[in-house]
């Protein structure tokens, strides 16, 4: 087990940056999920850890070692990848003892710690079979247990559940927490899955174009987005942005569009101050906006009427598009609404949870 | 859906009529050239080969002294060991020095790489002929003219540029994560070679195994240049090509010899066609 500080890393392709000034703690034992769009630099710099690339400029810690010229055998490190790279020609238990043999470790400790960890992932009864006569998250396990028998400082994971399907991906997701819990070996895990990223890592590192967004505990990412991009990126369905204006009225800040003006609470409105009369972008969360027959309780002046546009219903909730002049916004609401496409109905947004960001640099302002 | 199921019907006996028709074709001359060895000089002499069939049971008379006197008086038995002796080592020379080549110029990472790879595959469109004067020129310098070693040089030559190319093409084919996951598990580039690319590379190995053995076995005009006509080197390409000068009308001496020389090619077709026929289908379709 061990710290990994990665300082100002760069790593540059000829003349494509695809990692910038890339800088992080991550503390021992932490679950630190990488997360972003594909071609953010995500996997680029878990390579960059693993050695497998060769960074630009910058350091690479793994424990108190600068690791920075040190080979990806000599890191303690493993590695699990999308595709499960397991050894075609290889039955499982040499899959699994491929590394062990090369480390010259004694026979008869290779055979307890691949059957011991075999058990700990449930494929005891697939040892002598080849990695084609094994189903899709039989092979991943394979490949978890390859790289658990190393007993490494660290793991990488590179998008593992990516490529299983929906129901078995949930399922391995906490198997892989689990078997963290239990081992607490500082894992590094990269995916562009944001559902994924929220429900496993300890912090969620957004990226995008090689640059870090922000760093931070998945909560706190997903309620404090530090910008645009980090808002819209987190969340499913996504944050409605709107453009609009900030209004000053009666002592009161509103922020206008078209067809809206609702009214921001007093306490974050103080932040506003330089935006009067100027554009800005405001950001609502899905389950942000209700519609008035549910909700009784709300905020005056945060009210506007929207016609139904698409009716989503999944059992919890509904996911309800609606359209308010030029502004089109997903609401996700209670699953007993009665609304059908081309009604049209009175909403609420949660002003108090609302966010505005700036039209220029998208940064959030609250 | 009845016609379509005629139709398909119709057309795989097509296929199959035509394909059948294709090889008849092609074995006549070498079910010709099977009867003619057995059959004794006079026979051949006085009537067709395809008359045996007419009285297989009753006149038709075989023989193997046409295989006895080849081998013995001949030279054809010395020429047959010759030719063993010239495509063995030129088959697996090439092919190890390509297999190191094309795992080094897809996974290495060294200067001048690409460079390096774009001179190996212009060297493709070199005509063989062109270097034979220049070669042989130096080949006499080094008193390499006429030796075995000479000419094992000179199919490796000539056997490595299209060798490395698909070599290359497969090698760099495969994932890159298990090369990556090879090098993290603790294999040195090497191992790394022998354990893992060596083995799944067996089908392309074995393609290029069936297309060097036969291109060698087979050639001639590399072998008289490079070793000329001397029986206790000559191939047996060239002991046979020397034969239709002296015995041109003797067809069943003739005929003997050739089929000898086609058995080893036969046996290596069809101990490899397996990996052969896979070898081409890994090479053109991804996985």
């Amino acid at each position: 087990m061990a710290e990994v500080r990665l300082k100002s890393v760069t790593k540059a392709f000829g003349k494509v940056v695809a990692v910038k000034n890339f800088s992080l703690d991550i503390k021992d034992g932490e679950f630190i999920i990488l997360v972003g769009p594909s071609g953010c630099g995500k996997t680029t710099t878990l390579r960059t850890i693993a050695g497998l690339e060769e960074v630009t400029s910058g350091e690479i810690y793994i424990g108190d070692r600068l690791v920075n010229d040190v080979p990806p055998k000599d890191r303690d490190i493993a590695m699990v990848f999308q595709n499960y790279a397991l050894y075609p020609h290889m039955d499982v238990y040499r899959n699994m003892s491929f590394g062990l043999r090369l480390r010259k470790v004694p026979k008869s400790d290779i055979d307890r710690i691949v059957k011991q960890t075999a058990e700990l992932l449930g494929i005891r009864e697939l040892l002598d079979r080849k990695p084609k006569e094994l189903s899709g998250g039989q092979r991943q396990r394979v490949a978890l247990g390859r790289a658990i028998v190393r007993n490494p400082k660290v793991f990488l994971f590179d998008e593992p559940l990516s490529n299983l399907d929906a129901k078995l991906r949930i399922a391995m997701r906490a198997e892989l927490l689990a078997l963290h819990q239990r081992l607490k070996t500082t894992t590094i895990y990269v995916t562009h899955d944001q559902m994924e990223a929220m429900t496993m890592g300890d912090r969620i590192v957004v990226m995008n174009e090689g640059v870090i967004q922000q760093v931070d505990t998945p909560q706190n990412v997903y309620d404090h987005p530090i910008n645009k991009y980090v808002a819209g990126f987190i969340g499913s369905p996504a944050m409605n942005f709107v453009d609009c204006v900030i209004a000053k009225k009666n002592g009161n800040i509103y922020a206008r569009t078209k067809g809206m003006s609702l009214r921001i609470p007093p306490d974050k409105a103080k932040l506003l101050e330089n935006y009067i009369d100027k554009e800005a972008i405001l950001g609502i969360r899905p389950e942000h906006i209700q519609d008035t027959q549910t909700v009784k309780d709300y905020e005056p002046e945060t009210t506007f009427k929207a016609s139904i546009w698409v009716v989503e219903p999944l059992g919890s909730e509904k996911i309800v598009h609606i359209k308010n002049e030029d502004s089109d916004l997903v609401a996700r609401l209670d699953p007993h609404v009665t609304f059908q496409p081309g009604d049209t109905a009175e909403f609420t947004a949660r002003m108090d949870l609302a966010h505005i960001f700036d039209k220029e640099t998208e940064e959030t302002i609250f | 859906m009845m016609t379509k199921r005629t139709g398909r019907i119709l057309s795989r006996v097509l296929l199959h009529t035509t394909v059948i028709f294709i090889a008849f074709l092609w074995l006549i001359p070498t079910v010709g050239v099977l009867v003619t060895s057995f059959r004794p000089a006079q026979d051949v002499g006085n009537s067709g080969w395809w008359t045996v069939f007419e009285n297989i049971f009753t006149s038709a008379r075989f023989t193997l002294m046409n295989y006895k006197l080849v081998i013995s008086r001949l030279g054809i038995g010395r020429a047959f060991l010759n030719s063993f002796i010239i495509t063995i080592p030129s088959t697996i020379i090439p092919l190890v020095v390509a297999l190191f080549a094309a795992y080094a110029l897809a996974w290495m990472r060294f200067f001048a790489r690409p460079f390096i790879f774009m001179v190996m595959i212009a060297l493709l469109v070199v005509p063989l002929q062109l270097t034979f004067i220049p070669i042989l020129y130096i080949f006499n310098k080094l008193s390499l003219a006429g030796t075995f070693p000479g000419i094992w040089l000179a199919h490796t030559g000539y056997g490595l540029p299209l060798a490395i190319y698909m070599l290359y093409n497969f090698i760099s084919g495969l994932p890159e994560e298990i090369i990556d996951s090879a090098s993290i598990d603790g294999a040195s580039p090497f191992y790394t070679f022998l354990r893992i690319v060596l083995p799944l590379s067996v089908p392309i190995i074995a393609s290029l195994v069936i297309f060097q053995f036969l291109w060698v076995w087979n050639d001639l005009l590399v072998a008289l240049i490079y070793l000329g006509g001397t029986p206790d080197v000559a191939p047996i390409t060239v002991q046979i090509s020397s034969l239709v000068g002296s015995y041109g009308q003797d067809w069943e001496l003739l005929t003997a010899a050739v089929f000898i020389s086609i058995i080893p090619s036969i046996l290596v077709f069809f101990g490899l066609q397996r990996y052969f026929i896979r070898g081409i289908l890994t090479g053109s379709i991804k996985g």
